[in-house]
């Protein structure tokens, strides 16, 4: 391929020395016009093509300390395997990543680059960074449908059995890695199908439920077990696993939802996100009736919150027919936690922001139906301890938003079932399960913890990182081996550029 | 994987009573308990009552009323066929202790629910008085268990047709006026039978649990969909639940989230219907 072309970066005129070729710019994806895939749930972006990914790949600029691995959670060798896009070899730089990471083709789809990778690349000090998240993306992707899924070698059986609570991110995870290394793995899950937040939460398009199921697949080649329809708290409890299991990994994630505590949460058309994306994604409601499981349908509807989730509702809400769909965040528009992506996704789709706006209670009609929501206006104040300026009440601006659906979408906290059902394993006051940040451990013997959990709603990669960590240290208790990746630190100062 | 139906009777006009070969369910249920389960890949989640358990042979027994499409579908499936997914045991068990003179109301398949706890109480200690209601004779369920288990068994039917004519809260408040001794009160059946107990109880101040039959989706305490107002706070049914006490329940509120999906959930019959009748 004659791609191969120059390092991406003009040197300045003064610099004296001899001129590259002309910059290539940061390659975009095509995809979906908003006005049509609003109405449909395929998948926004189309990705790249293979031309696209290797003129992008020929950005980076192979920086011998690489920055952006230090911001990638689960370490991926990334300017290895972007060296092998540039190069035209997209299968073995599928397998590179997948060295350290069993879900890439997840990642790359819903991982906040802006904040991670991307934002070390050397490049965007002057210019935009390497599209690491899109390449990822597509490489997972040709794998998949060139259909040469390859399986890593598995070390010799160990014969020791490992017991993974919840298949989202971080069991999928955990999984992965014990099951390569060697080891006997069984996932529990609560609901009937595999990949927790990654199929109830995550709309199909943003994350097509096919993926999802290629990438368990994937982990089934690897060996792992997977039984659904387990309540582990309930159906079994961890000391009755403990008994079967040399070893425990808990990432049940946060798994409760949060209400605003004001008059009106119990009337019929107001929805946790959890019930309205998990009603519309897991039991696909917006196939009813092909599909039995209902769902409200509003002609306007106001999703509370700022983070992906909401957006996620709220784009989910137009594509079942809304003629209107809001977000209503009680802070401003740069305090929003939603990936930058995903709020303009949502602005391009027609979503109209009311920002600096809290919901004080929600009108029900004479049929217990919502009808509307007040709202307060909010002007930003002092900052407050998570450093976001608090929002303060503006006296006498309530006013009415005439809406049939309310989507709360304010977070949620861990799932009380397994700590519950547990003794002796240590929570935060929150609710969290405590453990050790590098190594999962938790107050009892042989459980690790990690993901949501531990942390509270956090994004896919964190918690896959986290899987990541638990993995190697329940390998070390098991086995003595001390696989944990021993990251640099980033040297200070050292610019990479040529 | 799927949990296949071993038995299956018609038990009155529209409640079945089958039973399934869920090992680890069977191995775990206590009263109080209940379990979801999806029939197909187009399915959805519907949370049914435990009737009984058997441990050795790995079988549990679950009690149903035909209402909507779920439950018809239920109903067509014969013995050998399987349930694609049944989770359980979830919600809290009931607390069971010898609270003295227990009185358990069931009105309609509420018996499901009733029976269980009710021997339960029985085997604590508990004088056990038990108050059976349905629409007709023919309506009554389990009345030949329920009269094995109860030191007094009173049966009411709206129609007449068996025992005293008229509702289960009316045979509950004669034994109010007549001052006989409760201890405790266990009532599950539908919505307004429930509250017109609580409504005789709460002044009294005599506790009353309730079981409360609301929509779920995944039964985790995941998705919310099952919350209820009790006592001005958000329960959530599966977790917190499925019992209350009965004197806090908002049984308003939890009547109109019953009849949310409503006219979906007519049109998902109706169109089953005529699948069946096209068969």
């Amino acid at each position: 391929m004659s791609v191969r072309a120059t390092k991406g970066i003009a040197m300045s005129e003064q610099s004296g020395k001899p001129k590259k070729k002309p910059k290539i710019p940061r390659q975009k994806m095509a995809e979906q016009a908003p006005a049509e895939r609003v109405k449909n749930f395929q998948e926004v972006p189309f990705g790249f093509t293979l031309e696209q990914a290797m003129l992008e790949a020929s950005r980076c600029l192979q920086c011998k300390n690489p920055k952006c691995v230090n911001g990638c959670p689960v370490n991926i060798d990334i300017p290895g395997f972007i060296k092998l896009i540039e190069q035209g070899k997209i299968i073995e730089a599928a397998w590179k990543i997948k060295e350290q990471n069993s879900l890439p083709a997840i990642c790359g789809r819903v991982c906040p680059q802006e904040t991670q990778c991307e934002q070390l690349c050397v490049l965007s000090k002057r210019e935009k960074p390497v599209s690491i998240g899109y390449l990822e993306r597509f490489v997972a992707d040709y794998e998949r449908e060139k259909g040469e899924l390859k399986i890593p070698e598995r070390r010799p059986a160990t014969g020791k059995k490992i017991a993974v609570v919840g298949s989202g991110p971080a069991g999928l995870t955990a999984a992965g890695e014990l099951a390569k290394l060697g080891h006997e793995v069984v996932i529990f899950e609560a609901l009937h199908e595999p990949g927790g937040v990654l199929v109830y939460g995550i709309p199909e398009f943003r994350l097509p439920k096919s993926i999802v199921r290629a990438e368990v697949e994937y982990l089934k080649a690897l060996g792992v077990k997977i039984q659904t329809d387990v309540v582990v708290g309930k159906t079994i409890s961890i000391d009755e696993l403990l008994r079967e299991y040399q070893a425990i990994f808990i990432g049940a994630g946060a798994g409760l939802p949060q209400f605003m505590n004001i008059p009106g949460e119990s009337l019929i058309g107001v929805y946790s996100a959890n019930e309205f994306l998990t009603r519309n994604n897991l039991m696909r409601a917006y196939q009813f009736p092909q599909y039995d499981t209902p769902l409200l349908r509003g002609k306007r509807v106001a999703t509370v919150g700022g983070g992906n989730v909401a957006m996620d509702s709220a784009r989910t809400a137009l594509r079942l027919g809304a003629e209107k769909s809001f977000i209503v965040y009680r802070r401003s528009r740069v305090e929003m936690p939603a990936r930058i992506d995903e709020i303009e996704h949502a602005e391009q789709e027609g979503i109209e922001l009311h920002l600096l706006t809290l919901p004080l209670r929600i009108l029900g009609d004479e049929n217990d139906h919502v009808r509307g929501m007040v709202c307060q206006k909010m002007e930003l104040g002092e900052p407050d301890e998570s450093g976001r300026r608090r929002p303060v009440p503006i006296k006498g601006s309530e006013f009415e938003m005439p809406v049939d659906v309310v989507v709360i979408a304010i977070g949620n906290r861990p799932n009380p079932l397994i700590p519950k059902s547990t003794p002796g394993l240590a929570v935060q006051k929150w609710g969290g399960v405590i453990a050790d940040e590098k190594t999962g451990k938790t107050s009892r013997e042989h459980i690790y913890a990690g993901g949501d959990i531990v942390t509270g709603a956090a994004t896919v990669i964190l918690a896959m990182g986290a899987g990541q960590n638990a993995a190697y240290a329940i390998h070390q208790e098991l086995t003595g081996e001390d696989l944990a990746p021993k990251k640099p630190e980033p040297a200070a100062g050292e610019d990479e550029e040529e | 994987m799927g949990s296949k139906i071993v038995k299956k009777e018609l038990i009155a006009p529209s409640v079945y009573r089958i039973e399934v070969l869920a090992p680890q369910v069977a191995k775990k249920h206590q009263a109080g308990q209940f379990v979801i389960l999806r029939l197909n890949e187009h399915g959805e989640r519907i949370p049914l009552t435990v009737l009984d358990k058997d441990p050795q042979a790995g079988v549990i027994t679950i009690v149903f009323q035909v209402v909507g499409k779920t439950t018809m579908m239920l109903e067509d499936l014969k013995v050998g066929d399987e349930i694609l997914d049944l989770v359980g045991p979830l919600g809290n068990p009931t607390e069971i202790k010898n609270f003295g003179n227990a009185v358990c109301i069931a009105g309609g398949v509420g018996c499901a629910c009733v029976y269980p706890i009710a021997k339960a109480l029985k085997q604590a200690g508990n004088h056990l008085t038990v108050i059976l209601g349905g629409r007709t004779s023919q309506h009554l369920i389990l009345e030949k268990e329920l009269a094995e288990i109860s030191d007094r068994l009173e049966i009411c039917t709206d129609d007449g047709s068996k025992g005293t004519h008229g509702f289960v809260s009316q045979v509950f408040k004669q034994m109010l006026d007549q001052n006989q001794r409760i201890d405790y009160v266990l009532a599950v059946g539908p919505v307004l039978m429930m509250k017109a107990i609580c409504d005789l109880t709460r002044p009294k101040k005599l506790h009353t649990v309730v079981s409360l039959n609301a929509i779920m989706v995944d039964g985790t305490g995941m998705c919310g969909s099952c919350r209820v107002q009790v006592g001005g706070q958000v329960k959530f049914a599966c977790v917190d639940g499925p019992e209350f006490d009965g004197a806090d329940v908002d049984f308003n509120n939890l009547s109109a989230r019953l009849r949310a999906y409503k006219e979906m959930e007519d049109l998902a019959r109706e169109l089953y219907q005529e699948q069946r009748q096209a068969k």
